[in-house]
């Protein structure tokens, strides 16, 4: 029975519990198993024994900043080695509320900055289709784990990508939400007008029965508005009468061998009797520099609270400064103090209006691009990553490289909006994401577009050995 | 040209004010209040600051908030945000103070005949306890953090520079005290924190209309030590200028038994607060319903009160400033006089502040067994002379304690106003038993009635009017 799951979804897995032929405790102890056995570097923490009461679906690997009560929740930032949390994040309450337990907490790139998961305060994660290759990050655990079978299913977070670019350097789905259609409740903050939670699974219907769990409007979170009816189950096999904007194409960083993919998939999408065109975003190109502004500015404020005081490691010879100093050198990474660095100069006097202020307005005016596209067309489509998965390294020394992994991805949380990764072919043998994104709360009608395409593109995703 | 020292300064005065709201719990999270607890039991993960806790605002804060603000006929923002205030400090947990900045919910009131500059919401800092002599900073070798008070809900009202001297400040203080009181907003209890007060100082010559370099008085705490901190830092002030020199932006503390004025902070190490939109907030846009249900618990409030109870009842300014900024008693007072159907209003007042006020305290009346129409009908006894004043004090007591009704106390007490006949007597026994002092006063010592009076009132048991019997005996006196 046992490696028989590892080809399921978690939507076959389910039906199986539910018709009687599976248990969920059954489930847990072999995805525990799965789990245990990474190689890849993918968790921090995995569940030692099934739960007394296993629930009644299969488990859920859940990125390392999702506090979980009593469970070691350290957002991948030794400033948080060793802390448990005395409490639950509500988007995890709301599936352990649908039957569902937690495998264990991946690794991710340390309070969620980073493409590539180098930037963990516990080493990086190896790609599982090569592992010299980066996950993608900032949820590169759990793109990893889904990817190589040590998870049924994961939950990461997405800030400028870090659902969706991971999940395209893994060949899995990912799927960032509208902002605000899952709590924040309980998700270690890195930008709060950004993060958002969202689901990483083997395919697109996996991602629709997790978001259906995820969702709901929080009284913990006053950002939160739940997605409003809910969401179901795609069954879409056509694309009749739907437009897709493509934009973007022309980038000079955008691979051939990707490009190629995408144009593939744009052919597909045709063949399904959607249409395609040629959309602008003429500010896109400015997403980068305002989220980079935005992100930052934020994240100064939001990990300020890690000082030793109070939980967390603490070090220092005892005077108050050396305290901050010491624990906050020690605890932060490089690209962590790198970006708060950013953020306090961007919010000081003198140059809020310039950084800041203005960054906001840009990012109005991406929204604006967005909102006038979908006027034209349904969904926006383009390339997740302009490159399939660097090898390791290859970009830690040039912070601005990296910065640009998340070129096609950034736009969708500065305007708001939803967007699901599914990958849609191989270049050199890596796989390659396509985008689809819609206007606020489309949800349901992206996920049916995706279902739609990966029912066409038919991508034979698990790299398993 | 005249010399600095030959012009005559003013000084030129602003209040900044924290007030404690008692609501049932904190500003963003569902924790009670508390005041003197066993520390760190009034705390969860939000108010600590943990991990991917988010603020929620607290809806009944709000709504105090909004009465303050109509309180001062503030103009109220449609739509006002909340901001963080970053800076690194023990008490603040989260590394930033939510606060408001540029949009605040109020702006331009107005309190007696201060302006008032804004109104806005904020959260309470934890509580800093440092253990060394003097409980201060300085020589401290350790420091503790008791949250409990983190993430109390905060209203800062901030008055434009209005104020002339130290005692008018003090007195606003007092007047803006005995109104948020009356609101029922906080407990505006200084010594607990629950109302603190900064006094901005500044001086200039007298007549000019540019405003000097300003000091801040951190943190008094009674209004007695505003006025001498104020006064004091006036003072130096003018000795600066006076020498020639300039007065440097700094905040100070003043140590009301010493009278020393220490500097904490000079202008250069005034911190940037990078303060920003808070993104977990959404903006706070007061509805009709909620600006109308505001306005509805509006009371009337003790500047008016006060006109009114000098206008209409025709009480003299001091009394109808005490009976207005107590409300308790003031509402004693007005329940009274309706008992006695708008009879005898000053004697009322008379006997509210002065013997009542004398008997209990800070309490409130209504707390004791003493009715307002008790009180009501006493005074009336006294005034229609059917029980002597002194007589009248003894009756007060026992309706206090036990309640009831005066005509009854008086008659079980044998309090009843000594009959004229009877009191003759008494007075002629007194002037027999006592020719000395009679022959002092035929002398001219006139003083010396006063024994006699005394031995007549110590017969009657008070039962009689003393200056009554004082004319009587005078009387009695010339006449024999």
């Amino acid at each position: 029975m046992s490696d028989e799951l590892l080809g399921l979804t978690v939507a076959q897995q389910a039906t199986r519990i539910e018709a009687g032929e599976l248990s969920a405790a059954e489930a847990f102890d072999y995805w525990r198993g799965r789990a245990a056995g990474d190689e890849l570097n993918a968790y921090l923490w995995v569940a030692d024994e099934v739960p007394d009461d296993a629930g009644r679906l299969p488990p859920i690997a859940v990125k390392d900043l999702f506090c979980v009560r009593g469970v070691p929740s350290m957002a991948g930032s030794r400033i948080l080695e060793g802390y448990r949390p005395p409490y639950t994040a509500t988007s995890v309450r709301n599936l352990e509320d649908a039957g569902v337990r937690v495998l264990g907490k991946t690794n991710q790139d340390e309070f969620a900055m980073g493409s590539s998961n180098e930037n963990s305060g516990f080493g990086p994660v190896e790609n599982p289709w090569d592992r010299t290759r980066v996950p993608g990050g900032s949820s590169g655990g759990s793109a990893a784990a889904v990817a190589a079978g040590t998870a049924p299913w994961a939950i990461g977070t997405d800030t400028g990508g870090s659902i969706r670019q991971p999940a395209s350097l893994c060949g899995v789905v990912g799927m960032k939400p509208t902002y605000g259609a899952v709590s924040r409740y309980g998700m270690i903050a890195f930008a709060s007008s950004l993060d958002q939670c969202g689901p990483l699974t083997r395919d697109v219907t996996d991602a629709a029965l997790l978001l259906s769990h995820l969702q709901g409007r929080d009284p913990c979170d006053s950002t939160s508005l739940g997605i409003p009816g809910g969401v179901e189950l795609p069954s879409a096999e056509r694309l009749d009468g739907l437009r897709f904007g493509v934009w973007g194409m022309d980038e000079p960083g955008l691979e051939p061998g990707v490009a190629q993919q995408v144009d593939a998939t744009l052919a597909r999408i045709e063949e399904l009797g959607g249409g395609v065109e040629q959309i602008e975003l003429p500010n896109a190109k400015y997403g980068i520099p305002a989220y980079y502004v935005i992100a930052p500015a934020e994240a100064s404020a939001n990990l300020a609270r890690y000082d030793g005081v109070r939980y967390g490691p603490r070090k220092g010879d005892g005077d108050l400064t050396a305290l901050y100093e010491q624990t906050r050198h020690d605890g932060f990474g490089e690209e962590v103090r790198r970006r708060i660095m950013i953020g306090t100069y961007a919010l000081s006097s003198g140059y809020y209006e310039a950084y800041y202020g203005t960054a906001q307005k840009v990012r109005t005016r991406i929204a604006e691009d967005l909102a006038a596209a979908f006027e034209r067309v349904d969904f926006v489509v383009s390339p997740t990553s302009a490159t399939v998965a660097f090898r390791l390294g290859e970009r830690t020394q040039d912070p601005l490289a990296m910065y640009l992994s998340d070129y096609y991805t950034v736009p969708m949380p500065l305007a708001g909006i939803p967007a699901i990764s599914i990958p849609c072919g191989l270049s050199e043998g890596l796989p390659v994401g396509f985008q689809i994104a819609g206007p606020a709360f489309s949800e349901a009608r992206i996920l049916d577009a995706a279902h739609a395409l990966e029912k066409s593109i038919g991508f034979e995703g698990v790299p398993v050995t | 040209m005249t010399e600095p020292e030959a012009r005559v300064y003013e000084p030129v005065i602003g209040v900044e004010i924290h007030v404690q709201l008692r609501t049932q719990t904190k500003m963003f999270c569902g924790c009670a209040l508390s005041f003197g607890e066993e520390p760190n039991t009034y705390v969860c993960p939000i108010c600590l600051g943990h991990p991917g806790t988010l603020p929620v605002t607290n809806a009944e804060a709000v709504h105090f908030a909004l009465m303050i603000a109509m309180a001062f006929d503030c103009d109220i923002a449609p739509r006002s945000i909340f901001h963080r205030k970053n800076y690194f400090y023990p008490d603040l947990p989260k590394g930033y103070q939510i606060s408001q900045y540029d949009l605040p919910l109020a702006r331009n009131g107005r309190l007696g005949d201060v302006r008032i500059h804004r109104v806005h919401m904020e959260e309470d800092a934890a509580k800093l306890i440092h253990a060394g002599r003097s409980g201060r900073i300085h020589g401290a070798e350790t420091s503790v953090v008791d949250f409990n008070r983190g993430g109390t809900p905060l209203v800062e009202i901030v008055t434009e520079p209005d104020l002339r001297s130290p005692h008018e400040a003090a007195e606003f203080g007092r007047l803006l005290q005995a109104t948020l009181r009356r609101l029922g907003v906080s407990d505006v209890n200084m010594e607990e924190g629950s109302l603190r007060v900064d006094a901005n100082v500044s001086i200039r010559p007298a007549g000019t209309a540019t405003l000097g370099t300003k000091a801040e008085l951190k943190n008094m705490n009674s209004f007695r030590f505003l006025e001498r901190g104020i006064a004091a830092e006036i003072g130096r002030q003018e000795r600066i200028v006076h020498a020639g020199g300039q007065v440097e932006q700094e905040t100070l503390h003043y140590d009301p038994q010493t009278g020393n004025l220490t500097s904490l902070r000079s202008k250069e190490e005034a911190h940037d607060y990078r303060y920003f939109p808070e993104p977990d907030l959404p903006p706070v846009a007061p509805t009709e319903a909620m600006l109308k249900r505001a306005r509805e618990a509006l009371p009337e409030l003790p500047a008016a009160r006060a006109d009114r109870l000098e206008r209409d009842l025709e009480l003299p300014a001091e009394t109808a400033r005490l009976l207005a900024f107590r409300f308790e008693l003031g509402d004693f007072f007005e329940s009274a006089v309706e008992a006695a159907g708008n009879g005898h209003v000053r004697a009322l007042a008379n006997w509210m502040t002065n013997e009542l006020a004398a008997r209990i305290g800070d309490a409130d009346p209504a707390g004791t067994s003493l009715e307002p129409s008790a009180l009501a009908q006493l005074v009336a006894m006294v005034e229609a002379k059917q029980v002597s004043a002194s007589a009248a004090k003894e009756v007060l007591d026992v309706l206090l304690e036990e309640g009831g009704d005066p005509v009854a106390v008086v008659e079980a007490k044998g309090l009843g106003r000594a009959e004229s006949g009877e009191l003759e007597a008494i007075v002629e026994r007194a002037i027999a038993d006592n020719p000395d002092a009679v022959e002092k006063i035929r002398s001219g010592k006139t003083q010396a009635i006063g024994a006699i009076v005394g031995a007549v009132m110590r017969e009657t048991k008070g039962r009689a009017d003393g200056g009554e019997v004082q004319r009587m005996i005078s009387e009695r006196i010339g006449a024999g």
